[in-house]
């Protein structure tokens, strides 16, 4: 049989669909990938030992650049953390807030992983449909909190501050209008014939794997595994509300991109039900009780060790404290689910073709901010 | 030849070289603009009215560009080949009728002139391939080469039925020959085929592979800067007229249409055309090379013979 010689090719760090600065050394015959090395780190930052010479409330602002497309989560992940760690309640106000907060911030991050598939595959109209809406949930956060990246808006023991005015009304206006919009992605983008062969069959992540590397959030679930925190450790408010949790059949990349698709609609089903509960204002749901005012300004927990996690877009992000008693977190570990997703890439992009390795990865959803933190 | 008709041919290859800058200028414009409607968005909007003019600075901005060649290029290919790739797009234009008498050279066998000198052009392209040195370049120079070297088939078997009918090469019988009706109505599965190759012959979305900006980024003319990688993206665009220009004129009548002068019935069908082809591109994602492959071999490839054989029976019959 005649071979051809297989040869070396650098993906990245700066690589238009990398999805921020993933390099990916790469063994190639012809086109055919023989072997993928990927190579992380170039957004470190030092995040986890930044913290250990900031107080507790000092950190926040840290979170907001973890993954930088989910500000809401990171934010609440850890301040969640921290409430448990020196045992405070939160209003149940600020219960819904941070639920409507979170969920619209999952819209907003699919959207941006759906973009950029789109982009991937050549597809650049999706791409400007989809920031085209991000854009209507980052005036939502503008509204809320005058930040329409890094938040910073979720506190420990509830909100920074309470709903503005018309801000509700704002929301539904939202989810009325995104409604339609996402099936006309699917029609448009999702169910194209091309994309259907671009994305069906191209990067099968089996259950055994997907488990085995520690996937989570639309990975994981793109393999037909049911698991989602929200309902199997339900946290903050979840337990109340209605939703579904979509899963994958075949596992391939585009059972995940489709899953994404599904879970924006279940979000905007959580945010409605909880702007209805917001709406009907029950005295313990009252205006103004946004924070729980007995919150110490210096936090000083005991000397101990917490962990707690919660379903990020990308999946289980969990966030580990060690205390020594001091105001400052003697150790802060981050578990990243984009890291995790990310690991099982060289699984993947095994014996594919070169054209596949963009799709694959955009169906992997990395944010660099949080695999590299 | 007679010193008079030097003169005329030398003016008509100027006036044809105008009107593909102003076409040039018009279908890059249009792209932008087309493409930001599609995409609920402004588009170019500073420089002139509604950005008119943007034409005109993108081009001083790359004249003015500094050109960067990579000292490991193998140099006197790597300068070569942007012209290797537009000079056959340009030359395709002598045979094209624009009007009645609006032709450069009514050679009698223009069509096969047309599809030989235009699909020279890839060599260009895989000549910038290879003498970047650039892995991605020499990616892309490689998939263009087999994707037109592919699609140069069904292409010109697609063709082969307009020139059963018409029993002519020349460009100007075979206008001549659609006075009563249209190719297009005889020929539909021809004209199908032909706009598909010809997507894949231009680069055109879905089948945009040799410059997959995601990625090969831009392929074959990664390592080019300034002018020279202008003139790969004139060549491009050059070649979209020239492909939607033999299009009108095989099919959809030429030069012919009621009220309005040759020339402009011409220049509609053609913008129609392309006006199709970016339609497309701002659509479809793109399709992968062995999908490419497959589609060129096992799909249009029949399907062209086909249309070939149907048509010969058809014409035995009616005679």
């Amino acid at each position: 049989m005649i071979r051809t010689e297989e040869f070396y090719l650098n993906i990245g760090p700066h690589h238009p669909s990398t999805h921020g600065v993933l390099r990916v050394l790469l063994k190639l015959d012809g086109e055919k990938i023989v072997e993928a090395i990927p190579d992380i780190g170039y957004l470190h930052r030092n995040f986890e030992k930044i913290v250990e010479s900031r107080t507790y409330t000092q950190v926040i602002p840290f979170t907001d650049r973890l993954d930088y497309t989910n500000s809401m989560g990171n934010n609440l992940a850890y301040c969640m953390t921290v409430e448990k760690l020196i045992g405070i309640t939160v209003p149940k106000r600020a219960e819904y807030i941070r639920v409507i907060m979170a969920e619209l911030n999952r819209i907003a991050s699919h959207l941006i992983s759906i973009a950029g598939c789109g982009m991937d595959v050549g597809a650049f109209s999706i791409m400007l449909y989809c920031f085209r809406e991000r854009e209507k949930i980052l005036d939502l956060f503008e509204m809320v909190c005058g930040a329409r990246l890094t938040y910073n808006y979720i506190r420990i023991g509830g909100v920074s501050q309470d709903l503005p005015d018309g801000f509700i009304e704002k929301v539904n206006a939202f989810c009325e209008y995104f409604k339609p919009k996402i099936d006309e992605y699917e029609n448009f983008f999702l169910n194209n014939y091309i994309y259907l062969n671009r994305a069906k069959g191209v990067g099968i992540l089996t259950k055994e794997d997907a488990l085995n590397y520690g996937a989570s959030g639309p990975v994981l679930r793109g393999s037909g595994i049911k698991r989602d925190l929200r309902k199997d450790e339900p946290y903050s408010v979840y337990e109340e509300f209605e939703f579904e949790i979509p899963v994958g059949e075949n596992g391939d990349s585009w059972d995940r991109v489709k899953v994404r698709m599904e879970e924006m609609r279940q979000s905007v089903r959580i945010i409605e039900q909880a702007v209805q509960r917001l709406k009907r204002g029950d005295t313990e749901l009252r205006e103004g009780n946004y924070i729980n005012p007995g919150v110490p300004r210096l936090i000083k927990p005991e000397a101990g060790e917490i962990y707690h996690h919660i379903e990020s877009p990308r999946g289980e992000l969990g966030m580990y404290i060690v205390s020594d008693g001091s105001f400052k977190p003697y150790r802060l570990k981050v578990r990243s689910p984009a890291f995790s997703n990310l690991s099982t890439l060289p699984v993947l992009l095994r014996g594919v073709q070169i054209a596949d390795l963009v799709v694959i990865i955009g169906s992997l959803d990395p944010c660099f901010g949080e695999v590299d933190r | 030849m007679t010193l008079a008709g030097l003169v005329i041919t030398i003016l008509s290859a100027i006036v044809v070289f105008i009107v593909i800058g102003i076409f040039l200028m018009v279908i890059l414009y249009s792209e932008i603009k087309v493409a930001s409607h599609i995409q609920s968005r402004l588009g170019y909007m500073r420089t002139g009215w509604h950005g008119t003019l943007q034409g005109l600075a993108d081009m001083v901005k790359l004249l003015l560009k500094e050109e960067i060649i990579h000292p490991k290029t193998d140099k006197l290919i790597f300068l070569m080949a942007p012209y290797v790739v537009f000079v056959p797009a340009f030359l395709a234009f002598i045979v094209v009728p624009f009007g009645p008498k609006l032709i450069v050279q009514d050679l009698n066998i223009g069509l096969l002139y047309f599809v030989a000198i235009s699909s020279i052009g890839v060599l260009g392209i895989f000549m910038a391939g290879w003498a970047s040195h650039n892995k991605y370049s020499l990616l892309g120079g490689i998939r263009s080469a087999a994707q037109i070297i592919s699609y140069e088939i069904p292409r010109s078997l697609s063709i082969l039925g307009v020139i059963m009918l018409s029993g002519s090469l020349s460009t100007v019988s075979i206008v001549s020959a659609q006075t009563k009706v249209w190719y297009i109505l005889l020929q539909p599965l021809g004209f199908f085929l032909y706009f598909i190759t010809s997507l894949a012959e231009c680069n055109r979305t879905p089948f945009d592979l040799p410059e997959a900006e995601s990625e090969l980024i831009s392929g074959f003319h990664t390592e080019y800067t300034g002018m020279r990688f202008a003139l790969f993206f004139m060549a491009e665009y050059t070649h979209v007229f020239a492909a939607c220009a033999l299009g009108t004129v095989l099919f959809l009548g030429g030069w012919q249409g009621p009220l309005l002068p040759p020339v402009v019935w011409f220049l509609i069908k053609t913008y129609l055309l392309a006006f199709i082809m970016l339609w497309l591109r701002w659509t479809l994602p793109r399709v992968r090379m062995d999908q490419l492959m497959n589609l060129g071999w096992r799909t249009l490839l029949p399907l062209a013979i086909v249309n070939f054989v149907f048509t010969g029976v058809g014409i035995l019959l009616v005679s």
